[in-house]
């Protein structure tokens, strides 16, 4: 009984240390400081733009929101490529947090471009915005992505498929941004074609916003992961806490092959799964393995 | 077939071979050079011969195609298009068409355990990728065969004639794009519940860079006034295409194997 009891003594300090936060209060902090220094800047210091005004101030959100949330989409794809080079899973439960943050900063930039163009141009869509369709089309591309997560059932195949999937559509991103780009670059004069003719104010603003997303965006992730290890934790120890309860008797009858799910809590997690199969799939990498929800 | 049986059985021969004797590395390594082409070659013939035999999805692509034509010009009450609209009449059609083939691609090997059959063989599992695309853009080529000529027949306001060769590069270049992205979206949605729902879902958001270039490059082609004199397709959506081919040719190659492990 001492063998197995040893790593769930040591799984119990590493949640300690997680509970603390690895980073996270730090992280969290500068990210208020910064968003509020940027918000601070775009509504009291930066002079309003000479032709839009007030509305160009949503550029502010708009463009950081897009260019945190291309950058994810692609640090997505790479950390994949470390998933399929290393084998850990933990490194699929980083790809999948990074991508489905991504995802929502997405939405944010249609949903912001959609304002803006409603304000400037009068429509709610203009397909000469190349920004805006590029982003339409790999949220519709990534928007595939849990559901071909959910439709395979067998976890370590899930972050497999999902791996090669977020590779793929990583190395999409900036190709399709191209494409688009270059199809529309002749319609359609630019507000802003680039950040070198912007003016010092409204481009420091514009770096402190996007500094700002940026340390959001790392926030949220570290957060989601921490949750996520969390809960792993949490479950394991409350299926230990279930077998000493339930006490010895139902360990000796514990079919051999649960033990290759988790090494690290052997016995408890046979235990767990001698007493029904329609237990989840056990612990160890609990959280990581099992569709991340 | 029979090679890839050879091949399977060549195993447990190589295996008492490299009890009996040691292989010196160099001989491996060259074996299993040749063995990477036959396999594909092998793996090929098969494809062909089973779609000649069961007729399973070309003739299904090039009928989708047919109806498709018709839909359109009841769709936009034209009998007759040009430029821009039928360049993008013949994209998508080709497209949708090729997505049914897609969809078709590995379903045998999941259902009937070509899979587990390929997995046994001591071959590279990027043959398997290899000799599918290659299968994908024969269909591809079958397929085009047949539609563009009924496109011109029905649809088409504009002489083919002159744009003939512009064309065929153009859809050349695209169908290798679609043969790649295709066979490699395929082997994912083959192994998931709804693989019918999520093959088009995947596919089609990655095919827009090729519906972008390639009706950008064929649309001047397919008007009355080009007499062929003006030459090919714009050099410049040929070269996204290209690039296209290129970029997810290698990474769908490289991330094919990942797929084939159980």
């Amino acid at each position: 009984m001492d063998t197995p009891s040893r790593p769930a003594g040591g799984s119990r300090t590493a949640s300690r240390t997680a509970a603390r936060g690895g980073g996270l209060g730090v992280l969290a902090i500068a990210t208020v400081v910064t968003m509020t220094a940027a918000l601070g800047l775009v509504f009291f210091w930066v002079p309003l733009e000479a032709e839009q005004g007030f509305l160009q101030k949503i550029f502010y959100v708009h463009v950081p929101l897009a260019i945190v949330a291309l950058c994810g989409f692609v640090l997505g794809g790479l950390l994949a490529i470390q998933h399929l080079r290393t084998r850990d899973p933990r490194w699929d439960v980083r790809s999948y947090v990074v991508i489905h943050t991504s995802l929502i900063f997405a939405v944010g930039t249609l949903l912001t471009g959609a304002i803006w163009a409603k304000g400037s141009w009068g429509h709610w869509w203009v397909w000469s915005e190349p920004t805006l369709v590029s982003f339409l089309i790999i949220f519709l591309l990534y928007a595939t992505y849990q559901p071909l997560r959910f439709a395979i059932e067998d976890p370590e195949r899930q972050s497999r498929y999902a791996s090669v999937f977020a590779i793929t559509a990583g190395a999409f991103v900036p190709l399709n941004y191209v494409a688009v780009n270059e199809a529309t670059a002749y319609v359609h004069p630019r507000v802003f074609s680039s950040t070198s003719n912007l003016p010092g104010s409204m481009a420091l603003t514009l770096l402190v916003s996007l500094a700002a997303m940026a340390l959001l965006f790392a926030t949220l992730c570290m957060y989601e992961l921490t949750a996520k290890r969390t809960r792993a934790q949490l479950r394991a120890l409350r299926r230990r806490l279930a077998d000493e309860g339930e006490g010895a008797r139902s360990r000796p009858r514990s079919p051999a092959p649960a033990l290759g799910y988790a090494p690290a809590a052997g016995a408890h997690v046979s235990a767990a799964s001698a007493r029904g199969p329609a237990q989840p799939p056990p612990l160890g990498a609990a959280g990581a393995r099992r569709p991340p929800l | 077939m029979s090679e890839l049986q050879q091949l399977a059985a060549g195993e447990p021969a190589d295996a008492s071979g490299a009890g009996a004797g040691m292989d010196t590395s160099a001989d491996t390594g060259a074996r299993a050079q040749t063995g990477f082409w036959s396999a594909v070659g092998a793996l090929l013939r098969k494809e062909l011969l089973v779609e000649l035999r069961t007729l399973e999805s070309v003739p299904g692509m090039s009928l989708f195609a047919l109806s498709t034509f018709a839909v359109f010009h009841f769709a936009l009450q034209r009998s007759s298009v040009e430029g821009d609209l039928a360049a993008g009449i013949l994209w998508v059609t080709l497209l949708f068409a090729a997505i049914l083939g897609v969809n078709r691609l590995f379903v045998a090997d999941a259902d009937q355990g070509g899979f587990d059959a390929f997995l046994l063989a001591p071959v590279d599992r990027s043959a398997l990728f290899v000799a599918k695309a290659l299968a994908l853009l024969a269909y591809l080529a079958v397929l085009e065969l047949i539609a563009v000529p009924a496109f011109a027949l029905l649809l088409l306001g504009a002489p083919l004639g002159p744009a003939l060769g512009g064309l065929a590069g153009t859809l050349a270049l695209g169908d290798v794009g679609v043969a790649a992205i295709g066979t490699l979206i395929a082997a994912i949605a083959v192994r998931t519940r709804s693989r019918d729902l999520l093959g088009p879902l995947l596919a089609l958001p990655l095919f827009v860079p090729i519906v972008i270039a390639g009706s950008r490059a064929v649309a001047p082609l397919l008007v009355q006034a080009h007499r062929g004199a003006g030459g090919g397709p714009p050099t410049r959506w040929l070269l996204t295409l290209g690039l296209y081919d290129l970029l997810f040719g290698l990474i769908a190659y490289a991330v094919f194997d990942f797929l084939l492990e159980d």
